[in-house]
């Protein structure tokens, strides 16, 4: 027993030994650090962390890069900032001449230099590499004599190409920009300015000016079936700076799921400087063609040329092929505000062989999600000149709202439709005032400030626009009493969901005193508030493209637009209403009218005798978002112009600038086809066949100002689920809207 | 054991005898034990001094004590100052990262030493942040024990606060390291940049090419997409807790004790004037000692405790001082107050991937004074954003150093990896207030060319399924039928009895009859769209399937379908209920007959809640419920119903032995409805009002022909 006991007892202790010598030291020490960790000093003390200097207003340092807060003058930008364009002189390229023209024809122009915010010199500065055919030779010279010049100050320049053969150095433009905002492709990230300069993407002499090619890649297939995987056709350059990359892109070639073909064809003396591989190349570059590998291949590589951006960016863009960056360091366009991670892949140059296993490991869906943005950012901001310019303004001009009033466009705003060119800056602050997100939960109210510990604030506040709610502004344009004004009117006042009338009154007689509207009979809601505006003294000499304007009085999301004695049920504007909350961003409502292409006339002709389509929604009797409307004050200066001298077309043009905005059709409910009282003493202009022939030439110029066409059609039409079905009428909600035919 | 036969000689020897083979043997297991011991620990010594070569590395143990003493004499070399225009392209060697088969950065910290000047003097001060950011470091997924195969290396001197040590006696110890080779992936940690009077924006090192992951950068000092922005980090923010008061008793607080003279003038200006704004201040006590956890009012004196006070706030300011970046920051996103930023060129931490106008207001210092007229334009909504946003970016990124350390090396992971790299919404989105991402986003009609493919699930009754077949064929967009055999048992007719068409037909056997098998996106389908339809629904015409069609090329991300049901709430049961026909709303259409992207037969399949897809195999019902759930869930849209049609069978053929069937039919289908919400935590359908007809049904007067002509009865 007592051996046995020995022999335990000695057991356990060697154990004991075995575990305090190997297990427990471990936990011995744990503990040991962690107290130890506690009696760690922190790593600074209140005063350092709160040490303090006298600081004096910096003046400019030269020798740092410009900065938005340094080398700009936000005081001469107020709340609409402007672009002065110098008159031209002496030879303009073809593509400057082009962002000239687009500019002085937008709504940023002035032409008065003393309310100009930016300045725009109409010197070519495009191509600064003094070897091309389109090089402006004396721009260093002629810069600063500009009469606003002031070392750049406020001056926005384009720059497509700097530096020349054979090292192509970014700084090497050819002249001093000074403190002027350089808007320029191919930029490298040490040498951009930071936050100052604007990147640009690389545009071809035909880009066109305005309308561009509509995106290529619609088609949202899943999986995407391509025949190729990754594709790169183009020229190399045998020798010299940004070469190595394409010289080496034939390891990769296999002809089939990877094409990458490269020549070294181009240029009058590539036989002087051809290399072993070229005739291999150039044999092989000669069985693809490079319009339909873009067509044809899942991704396409970006490999630099001799500078870093190139043009094949953009044509990959526009075929919906994901472009794979071999550019390392290059500032992609817009990046300011783009989210490229959203739209393109990136490689390592120094990395090249790697590629093919980094696009075979992208998933489908995220491939899916890739393509679907390259064709929404190509639409977006960069498919004409126009789109681009605007794009770059209109980041400058947010930077200027960002330092006046810490008010940005948000990132989802830039990055998903419609996009930043289709939604003012200076219209709200949030998401949720906007058409395009309602469907997103709105993030929960911060704690209300109530008025008990805090009297008014001692700024007057604007009121910020409205965000979706249940209910609608009915905003009438009223030309003329009439019954039918009256029976509208009456309906408004029996609807649902109407909050406020505001009437728009466009005549030679007084405007009608109306301050509320009664409800009908067993109806306990308070009397409907009426807000009568008369245009001719608000907006004397706009006719009928004032009707939008009092917006200020509109302190709903949705707007029901209508015309006078349109003559719509209180069913239908409730309908009407409910089917909107699900489309803000669409006008819906009653009247369609189609366009067509008219072959004999080679133009558009606009049609009320619709068959199977519809491409607009008239607004005589349609709902919009506020949002919109604010946009459509805000359009192009020649197209309210139009407006303005035809007094009509107001409805087409917002019909237009919609489907441009959203690239969808608008939504037409129910049967009725008119939206004028059939009858009324006064002889209706809607029969005037020269009213018609206006109306065409409206749809002309505005197809024109847009560069292409953007009315969209749609063959269906909205109505009530069990409209017309041979149920108990006592079933359905919208009983009468049935009995409605014309 | 011989021991037995000398054991049984005699008592007295045995006696003896067994205390000396006792001793002998114990004499005999201690050299045992003795020896094994030695040749235990000589292999063990063999093993680990061996490990160069079998590339075995222990983790560093973070030990505190006992650490080796390293003296850095003066003329040791220093190493290369800071490359000032430094990028990832050329600066970072990509080659060392992915070795070994890494699909993520590895990262290897220094082991500890107690570096000294020549005098004895420590050349920095260790503390518990920068241990803890080791530690991180240590326990995170990245760390690797070898330096051979690390992409990053952290040197573990602690350079965290520029006050606190020695510029020239770390750049010394920094050219010591073994791998150091120019600062080349290193990754220096450094908090508090810059010494009087001139407050560099970075730390004042000799770094070579090292990434500096700091606080207090400036535009020009931050090396775009190179060095990564972290915020100064405050021990007092861990402290504070995420209650939040009912309600902000001030519009505007500012209490840090640090602003410099000419912006205090221009804030005591505005509260002097207005209420909105309660300007804070050290408290002056007769003893000179500063209570830290105390602030008073500048005019009355009137005094708060710190940091509480801070949560009473809307807004709070943060204003640069000696360095841009201040540690009141943190304070102030842990109170959930909204920050107002006044720095001018100021590098916000982790500006590349987190997006800080959703979280702070930017003002510039040039325009201190309409700090009031900004605060007031902004609107509520925008409020409610900044507020919830920031709560949640400060828990996910900024709450600690545990937190902070992990975004660092995730942001160079991302940038070495870009395909790991999380997309705006990862980053910036919370799910729970933003929802799940529409896979279909673009704004299209759909092209109609491709036309669809019908996929028929069938089971056996082969009648109504050729019957069907000869119905669909003479839909002028199908562009293809796909059966779905799903009986095991039996096998499909043989090829030459399927009828005769001229679009491609497929037949998919089944390998488990499971109703998900309609939902399964098969590579036969190669067009967008997809019509699921049964083998009995012989009664849809072609014009009806060809408008079906047609509006579902508008609204591509929804379900399109014909008879459609509708979800009640109960307020007897407090349970869902399913509601069919004759209603004025509907919020899902069945899927016997219905239109859909492919995209969601995948996301039935691949990315639908398991819990679900198990629930409709198991049941053997619902499946088409599930998809009205998935994609009202991820879309927020509801699915759109065309024409009329209300039932597919016959409304005469019903019997008292079908209306039982049909309730507890009802009932079942109550279930999923119930079930599924609870599953996805909130009830994704929406009711809408509203079915989508031909432009011209019911209409007589026009005399132009109908496009789609035959629309179907109810």
């Amino acid at each position: 027993m007592q051996a046995k006991k020995r022999y335990v007892i000695f057991f356990v202790s060697c154990g004991a030994l075995i575990y305090g010598f190997y297990g427990g030291f471990k936990f011995n020490s744990e503990s040991v650090q962690s107290s130890l960790r506690e009696q760690l000093p922190t790593f600074a003390s209140f005063d350092d962390l709160t040490e303090t200097q006298y600081l004096q207003r910096q003046p400019r340092l030269n020798s740092k890069p410009c900065r938005m807060e340094t080398c700009f003058d936000f005081t001469r930008c107020g709340e609409d900032p402007k672009i002065y364009v110098y008159p031209t002189e002496g030879t303009v390229s073809q593509s400057y001449r082009k962002v000239l023209t687009v500019i002085r024809e937008s709504r940023y122009a002035t032409k008065d230099p003393n309310e100009a915010c930016l300045f725009l010199p109409a010197v070519d500065t495009l191509d600064a590499d003094h070897l091309s055919p389109e090089h402006v030779a004396d721009v260093g010279t002629r810069l600063p004599q500009l009469p606003y010049w002031k070392n750049g100050r406020n001056h926005l320049i384009f720059n497509l190409y700097a530096g020349t053969w054979p090292d192509y150095a970014e700084e090497a433009l050819g002249f001093d920009p000074g403190d002027a905002i350089l808007a320029r492709a191919s930029a490298s990230e040490t040498v951009f300015r930071e936050g100052f300069d604007v990147s640009l993407p690389l545009f071809h002499k035909e880009h066109p000016e305005r309308g561009g090619v509509a995106p290529a890649a619609t088609a949202n297939l899943f999986p995407a079936p391509r025949k190729h995987l990754l594709a790169f056709k183009g020229k190399r350059y045998v020798h010299g700076i940004g070469s190595e990359t394409r010289n080496s892109l034939w390891h990769l070639h296999d002809g089939a799921s990877l094409v990458l073909v490269t020549t070294c064809r181009h240029g009058k003396s590539w036989k002087h400087l051809r290399d072993e591989r070229c005739d291999e190349d150039n044999q092989e570059y000669d069985k693809f063609d490079y319009e339909q590998l873009l067509a044809n291949s899942t991704f396409c590589l970006v490999a630099r040329g001799r500078r870093l951006g190139s043009y094949r960016f953009l044509e990959a863009l526009a075929a919906g092929c994901i472009p794979v960056l071999l550019s390392n360091g290059w500032r992609l366009p817009f990046d300011e505000r783009i989210d490229w991670r959203r739209a393109v892949i990136w490689a390592d140059e120094r990395l090249l062989l790697q590629v093919p296993e980094l696009v075979r490991s992208v998933p489908p869906e995220r491939v899916l999600a890739l393509r679907q943005q390259t064709q929404l950012l190509w639409q977006q901001y960069f498919s004409s000149i126009e789109k681009i310019v605007y794009t770059t303004i209109e980041i400058i001009f947010e930077r200027i709202s960002a330092y006046k009033a810490s008010r940005h466009r948000e990132a989802l705003i830039w990055n998903s439709s419609p996009g930043a060119l289709g939604i003012l800056a200076s219209y709200g602050d949030s998401r949720a005032q906007l058409p395009f997100t309602v469907t997103a939960p709105k993030a929960p109210l911060a704690p209300e400030l109530l008025p008990a510990p805090l009297p008014a604030p001692a700024v007057p506040l604007i009121s910020p626009p409205p965000t979706a709610s249940d209910t609608y502004t009915a905003l009438l344009y009223v030309q003329v009493t009439s019954p039918a004004l009256h029976k509208l009117l009456a309906n408004i006042a029996s609807s649902e969901f109407c909050e406020k009338v505001v009437l728009v009154w466009d005549s030679e007689r007084a405007a009608p005193s109306l301050k509320s509207l009664t409800r009908v009979a067993g109806d306990n809601r308070e009397p409907l508030p009426v807000l009568v505006i008369d245009a001719t003294t608000h907006y004397p000499g706009e006719g009928v493209a004032a009707r939008w304007k009092p917006l200020w009085a509109v302190p709903t999301a949705a707007v029901f637009s209508l015309d006078g004695d349109a003559p719509l049920l209180a069913e239908e504007l409730d309908f009407a209403f409910k089917v909107w909350q699900h489309f803000p961003e669409r006008i819906v409502g009653y009247p369609a009218r189609s366009h067509y292409w008219d072959e004999a006339k080679g133009a558009w002709g606009y049609s009320s005798k619709w068959g199977g389509a519809y491409s607009m929604v008239l607004p005589g009797a349609a709902l919009v978002h506020r949002a919109i409307l604010a946009l459509y004050g805000a359009s192009a200066p020649a197209l309210r112009h139009a407006v303005q001298r035809a007094h009509n077309c107001e409805d087409i043009l917002l019909n237009c600038l919609v489907a441009h905005l959203i690239r969808r059709p608008p939504l037409k409910l129910a049967q009725r086809r008119r939206y004028k009282a059939a009858h009324h003493r006064y002889k209706s202009s809607w029969s005037d066949p020269e009213h018609f022939i206006q109306r065409q030439s409206c749809l002309n110029t505005f197809a024109t100002a847009w560069g292409y066409m953007p009315l969209l059609r749609s063959v269906l039409r909205f109505d009530p689920i069990l409209f017309k079905d041979p149920v108990s009428t006592l079933r359905k909600k919208y009983r009468k809207m049935e009995l409605v035919t014309s | 054991m011989d021991s037995e036969p000398l054991l049984t000689t005699s008592k007295h020897s045995r006696h003896i005898s067994y205390r000396n083979i006792l001793y002998h043997r114990f004499f005999v297991g201690l050299l045992l034990f003795i020896v094994l011991s030695l040749v235990f620990t000589v292999l063990f010594n063999l093993f680990s001094t061996s490990s160069p070569r079998t590339n075995f590395h222990e983790p560093i143990k973070l030990a505190l004590l006992g650490l080796p003493l390293l003296e850095l004499s003066k003329d040791l070399p220093k190493s290369e100052s800071r490359l000032s225009n430094c990028s990832y392209w050329e600066c970072f060697n990509v080659y060392r990262c992915g070795r070994g088969g890494h699909d993520k950065i590895t990262v290897y910290i220094y082991p500890l030493n107690d570096y000294q000047t020549e005098y004895g003097k420590p050349i920095s001060q260790f503390s518990k942040e920068f241990y803890t950011i080791l530690d991180t470091i240590r326990h995170s997924k990245y760390y690797t024990p070898d330096p051979g195969e690390a992409c990053l290396l952290v040197p573990s001197i602690d350079t965290l606060n520029q006050n606190s040590f020695s510029s020239e006696y770390v750049s010394r110890a920094l050219h010591t390291l073994p791998y150091w080779n120019n600062g080349e992936n290193h990754l220096i940690f450094n908090m508090l940049p810059g010494k009087p009077p001139n407050y560099e924006t970075v730390v004042t090192l000799n770094t070579g090419k090292a990434i500096i992951a700091g606080g207090g950068f400036d535009t020009w000092s931050f090396r775009y997409g190179f060095d990564i922005s972290i915020p100064v980090y405050s021990h007092i923010a861990e402290r504070i807790d995420s209650i939040q008061p009912k309600q902000k008793n001030f519009m505007i607080i500012s209490t840090q004790v640090n602003i410099p003279e000419n912006y205090l003038e221009q804030l005591q200006n505005i509260a002097s004037s207005s209420i909105d704004l309660l300007l804070l201040d050290k408290c002056k006590s007769p003893t000179g000692v500063v209570d830290y956890m105390k602030r008073c009012e500048y005019t009355t004196g009137r005094m708060f405790n710190y940091p509480e006070v801070l949560k009473e706030g809307m807004f709070c300011v943060v204003i640069r001082s000696a360095r841009l970046s201040q540690a009141v920051l943190m304070d102030i996103l842990a109170s959930q107050c909204i920050p107002i930023v006044i720095a001018d060129s100021i590098v916000m931490p982790f500006n590349s991937h987190v997006d800080w106008n959703k979280i702070a207001l930017f003002v510039p210092e040039h325009n201190v004074k309409n700090l009031l007229k900004i605060v007031h334009s902004v609107s509520k909504e925008r409020r409610g954003e900044l507020y919830w946003q920031l709560r949640w970016a400060y828990d996910k990124y900024l709450a600690s150093i545990e937190k902070i350390t992990m975004t660092t090396l995730e942001i160079i992971n991302e940038k070495v990896f870009p395909l790991a790299a999380r997309m705006y919404e990862d980053w910036n989105m919370p799910e729970h207030l933003y929802g799940p991402v529409n896979p279909l986003f673009l704004p299209v009609t759909a092209a109609k060319a491709p036309g669809f493919t019908a996929v028929i699930l069938t089971y056996d009754r082969v009648d109504s399924l050729f019957a069907l077949v000869h119905k669909l064929v003479r839909t002028p967009s199908l562009a293809k039928i796909l059966v779905i055999w799903n009986n095991q048992k039996k096998k499909p007719p043989p090829s030459d009895e399927w009828p005769v068409i001229n679009k491609p037909l497929k037949v998919i056997l089944t390998k488990e009859n499971k109703l998900s098998n309609r939902f399964y996106p098969y590579d036969e389908i190669e067009t967008e769209c997809q019509l699921t339809i049964d083998d009995d629904i012989v009664m849809l015409t072609p014009d009806e399937l060809e408008f079906g069609f047609d509006v579902w090329r508008e609204f591509p991300d929804r379900i399109v379908g014909f008879p459609s049901r509708l979800h009640v709430w109960d307020n007897v049961t407090y349970s869902w209920r399913y509601h069919s026909e004759w209603t004025n709303q509907i919020s899902m259409v069945l899927t016997g007959a219905a239109f859909h992207h492919k995209i969601w037969s995948w996301y039935y399949t691949h990315k639908m809640p398991a819990e679900i897809r198990r629930w409709v195999d198991d049941n053997f019902n619902c499946e088409d419920i599930a998809m009205n759930f998935l994609v009202a869930n991820v879309t927020r849209k509801p699915p759109i119903k065309v024409t009329p049609r209300k039932k597919f069978k016959c409304p005469e053929c019903t019997n008292t032995e079908m209306l039982s069937a049909d309730a507890r039919h009802m009932s079942h289908r109550s279930a999923c409805i119930d079930r599924f919400a609870k599953i996805y935590g909130h009830m994704a359908l929406q009711a809408v009002e509203f079915r989508a007809d031909p432009l011209q049904y019911r209409e007589t007067v026009s005399g132009i022909p109908h496009m789609y002509p035959d629309i179907g009865a109810l």
